[in-house]
């Protein structure tokens, strides 16, 4: 009976900070969600309920076109990065100290700059060699500065990863890149994910580096609402982020469904072998 | 062979577009058009201006920030990365996205939210009236600041942190109990040594960005104070000196790393194998 | 895995073909963000056929850098007074005769031969305005408000809101303390920045366009802000409750102009787009929208009730007086700099 108590008290603990932590996180969303239907421009009352914003949301080209090369960014980078990044991982976590940490403290720097360095330093960088400005260069600087979080997201993993496990694969007959891909990424996905994930988040918010190698046309999300610094912000902003939100909240929903359904197969696949 | 190449295609990647653009703003930062002739000369002009005590204050100020910013993601972090790691496997991928998803909504927006949430007239005090509470003026102060980086590092922490908690192979806790600790002993002699890894690239993650952040400081703070990112950025863009912005970055950089280095002494590491630092 | 890099490859190709294989003329317009009507530049693209490629900048240092550093090539430009002063030092722009567009005809005169650009041979004035003081005029004193005095005054402790901008402050210092605001004294820097470290107490924060929301919502009852932005604060507070004043000891006045960085490949097209902006139909419509003040005098008449109400949008000479525009000063900016962190660190 005490330890049920127990239990039930820790259960209790851990889902109430688990909801303080999340009130935490959210509550600056909802505000902003909010003020995206508020009729008046500013936050400071409420004057009436509109979809007015959204609608001039989707008449502002300028938006709606740099929203597009935001997304496209973050896309291809991250992706890029991740695959990058975790192939280097592994080469990190295998390579001698003295290369090793060398590699790590290169791999520190776009992390550890401010972005107006880095920023600065790669436009330095492409109009050295005499490049363009545009989406290839910015999609460039992104996948720089995202490879280092891939990097620290899967290296942790490898060094969780039991040391011996390829050559235990090897031994066993699997080829080189059969052992790592059932092997090695399996072990280290969460760490591929969480690195995705965190590299996607840093491509899309990122305004410094982006709005100093980018130009001909080519701008971002990130880029248009700090040039309205000037001005304030206007609400088709919250609109976007709104609907932004609201659409990777259903595609969570969409793609957990799915899941569920597939487990759901299987167990029925297993149960009929029995 | 995917040992020993797995690496060189960042290796290649890094050398043009880090080491470049490094050697760059070191190159920057020790050259300098002279005043008489207008040619570009040798300077250490950056670095000498740099060891002013008005800036060395600047720097301090910085560091301190960040250390305070990260200590607080690793204290607030830790139990919600382990907690979310206790949960069903399902769940727990759909809480560690939800966990992130907040840091994809601009940034600037997200400030100004809490701005309105915390100014005198905001969210929260309204809140706290309706529940007959005394008002608070949270607003502009250093704890604002330091709420606004919380909020923004946080998930940077907890994600690493969660990773290698989700993998703990369950069999050693099993054995730990089974030699007679209990779960405090476990957690504490088990666990935490076990998750340093990701704890180590969470700290990463948090202090190195925390340092050269200020727009959280110019805005949740009432831009009351200066710190090393603001005084980069104005170098480099209002005052065009890029020789001693240069200067305050390299130093920065050196700073740093060697921090960074001295701390992952601490880190248990892999067997036999002594860290360059 | 393969399917993923297939999709990826599809999606570069994709976005690198349309990004080129056009031959029509496209002019890259680089403005401050939220600065124009966006209907106008469709209303040019279908006039004139000719492509606006359309970026936004934050602040006049950040265009500058991307602008002198190359990489792109922008064809018109909406820099600020002083940045326009030092572009034309520095021979980033196109020298071409303004008189020489039609409507340069419907630009007031007195927004002709301005400092920055004596000749009128690099640029067009787009918008302008001056920096003053916004107040709530139920908090305040409205007799302080002719002064800059009271931004300094124990009376408002915490209710001050200045501007988090080091030319903008020290601007304020040098007026109050009967300085031009372009000193380049240091003993006139160091009175003003005095004057800012023991003000320090007073500020509730230094601020930029958020000013408005902090105003509007009487977390403050005055504030450092250019003209056009607390006009914002006029027209949504209602004038009964919201004044802006340009005190008697003088103040900045701006100017935002059209220039062709040099680096365009189509001078006769940009001049095409800043003539088409001072159009008057074409300029009353940018203008009710933005609603900063314009120097195109011969729209004044067909402005709304609304903008004309506003005080101090088009003031008079005498409330122009002591008024200054801002200049490039030099290598001084480092002294600027200097203090401004003084100021900031204390």
């Amino acid at each position: 009976m005490v330890t049920s108590f127990r239990s039930k008290l820790h259960n209790f603990i851990k889902n109430f900070y688990t909801l303080l932590i999340f009130i935490f996180l959210y509550a600056p969303i909802v505000v902003l969600i909010v003020f995206s239907f508020n009729a008046s421009k500013y936050g400071t009352q409420w004057e009436g309920f509109t979809l007015d914003w959204y609608i001039k949301l989707f008449e502002d080209r300028a938006i709606m076109k740099s929203f597009y090369y935001t997304v496209a960014v973050a896309v291809l980078s991250s992706s890029i990065a991740t695959v990058i990044g975790t192939f280097a991982a592994i080469g990190i976590h295998n390579m001698k100290p003295l290369r090793r940490q060398v590699m790590l403290n290169i791999n520190n720097l776009p992390i550890l700059n401010p972005d107006i360095v880095t920023g600065v330093s790669m436009m330095a960088l492409f109009v050295f060699f005499k490049a363009q400005l545009g989406f290839i260069t910015m999609l460039l600087a992104h996948i720089t500065f995202n490879i280092p979080y891939v990097i620290l997201s899967v290296l942790p993993k490898l060094r969780q990863m039991p040391k011996d496990i390829l050559e235990a694969a090897m031994d066993l007959g699997a080829t080189p890149w059969y052992a790592f891909r059932k092997v090695i990424v399996p072990e280290i996905s969460p760490g591929i994910i969480t690195g995705a994930l965190i590299a996607f988040t840093m491509s899309i918010d990122d305004f410094v580096i982006s709005f100093f190698t980018t130009g001909n046309g080519v701008s971002n999300l990130s880029i248009v609402i700090y040039s309205m610094a000037r001005r304030g912000l206007n609400p088709k902003i919250n609109a976007l982020s709104t609907i932004m939100f609201v659409s990777v909240l259903l595609l969570l929903l969409i793609v957990n469904r799915q899941q569920g359904k597939e487990s759901k197969k299987t167990y029925r696949i297993k149960g009929s072998e029995m | 062979m995917l040992k020993k190449y797995s690496g060189h295609p960042y290796i290649m990647w890094s050398l043009i577009f880090i080491v470049f653009p490094l050697l760059l703003v070191i190159y920057y930062s020790l050259v300098k058009a002279s005043p008489e002739t207008g040619k570009i000369i040798f300077s250490v002009e950056g670095y000498k201006t740099f060891a002013q005590p008005l800036y060395l204050k600047v720097f301090m100020k910085s560091i301190i920030l960040a250390i305070e910013a990260t200590v607080l993601c690793l204290i607030i972090g830790y139990p919600i990365a382990y907690i979310i790691s206790t949960m069903q496997a399902k769940t727990q991928k759909i809480v560690a996205l939800l966990l992130i998803l907040p840091m994809w909504m601009n940034f600037l927006l997200r400030t100004y939210a809490w701005m309105a949430i915390l100014k005198k007239n905001g969210f929260l005090n309204m809140f706290l009236e309706a529940l007959g509470l005394p008002t608070v003026n949270l607003l502009f102060s250093d704890g604002a600041v330091l709420l606004g980086m919380v909020y923004n590092f946080l998930p940077f922490m907890v994600l690493p942190i969660y990773t290698v908690l989700s993998k703990i192979d369950k069999s050693v806790i099993e054995a730990a109990g089974d030699l007679g600790a209990n779960s405090k002993t476990v957690l504490r002699k088990v666990v935490l040594p076990l998750s340093i890894p990701g704890v180590m690239s969470g700290i990463t993650m948090v202090f190195m960005p925390a340092v050269s952040t200020f727009v959280i400081s110019s805005l949740l703070g009432g831009g009351r104070s200066v710190l090393i990112g603001n005084l980069v950025e104005q170098q480099f863009l209002s005052v065009n000196n890029w020789n001693f912005g240069s200067a305050i970055s390299v130093v920065l950089m050196v700073f740093i790393l060697i921090s960074m280095g001295l701390m992952k002494r601490y880190d248990a590491g892999e067997k036999g194998e002594m860290s360059l630092w | 895995m393969k399917k993923l890099l297939l999709l990826m490859l599809v999606a570069v190709f994709m976005v690198t073909t349309t990004a080129c294989g056009e031959e029509q003329v496209v002019l890259n317009v680089y403005n401050w963000g939220d600065y124009i009507d966006e209907s106008i530049l469709k209303d040019f693209e279908a006039e004139y056929g000719i492509k606006v490629n359309y970026e936004m900048f934050a602040s006049n240092e950040d265009m500058y850098v991307k602008i002198k550093q190359g990489g792109t090539k922008y064809d018109v430009a909406f820099p600020s007074d002083y940045m326009i002063e030092k572009m034309v030092n520095e021979d980033m722009l196109v020298s071409f005769d303004a008189a020489s567009l039609e409507n340069y005809k419907h630009i007031g005169e007195k927004f002709k031969g301005l400092s920055y650009d004596i000749n009128n041979e690099y640029s067009v004035p787009y918008l302008w305005g001056t920096v003053g003081l916004v107040y709530n005029r139920e908090l305040v004193d409205e007799a302080d408000m002719m002064s800059w005095d009271a931004l300094f005054d124990e009376k408002y402790n915490g209710q001050i809101l200045m501007y988090d901008s080091q030319r903008d402050s020290l601007a304020v210092a040098f007026k109050k303390l009967g300085y031009s605001l372009n000193s380049t004294d240091p003993k006139e820097l160091e009175e003003a920045k005095q004057l800012l470290i023991d003000q320090k107490p007073l500020v509730l924060a230094y601020v930029t366009d958020n000013i408005k929301d902090l105003m509007l919502s009487e977390e403050a009852a005055i504030g450092v802000d250019y003209s056009g932005d607390a006009f914002q604060i006029l027209l949504e507070g209602g004038t009964e409750k919201f004044g802006y004043s340009v005190p008697k000891e003088g103040s900045n006045m701006w100017f935002d102009a059209m220039v062709i960085p040099k680096g365009s490949e189509h001078v006769e097209a940009a001049k095409l787009f800043i003539d088409y902006m001072s159009r008057p139909e074409v300029a009353l419509k940018n203008v009710e929208y933005v609603q900063y003040s314009t120097p195109n005098v011969s729209i004044l008449g067909d402005l709304s009730e609304e903008l004309k109400s506003i005080p101090y949008a088009y003031p008079s000479e005498e409330e122009l007086d002591h008024c200054e525009v801002f200049v490039d000063p030099g290598a001084f900016v480092e002294e600027y700099n200097e203090a401004w962190v003084e100021i900031k660190a204390n």
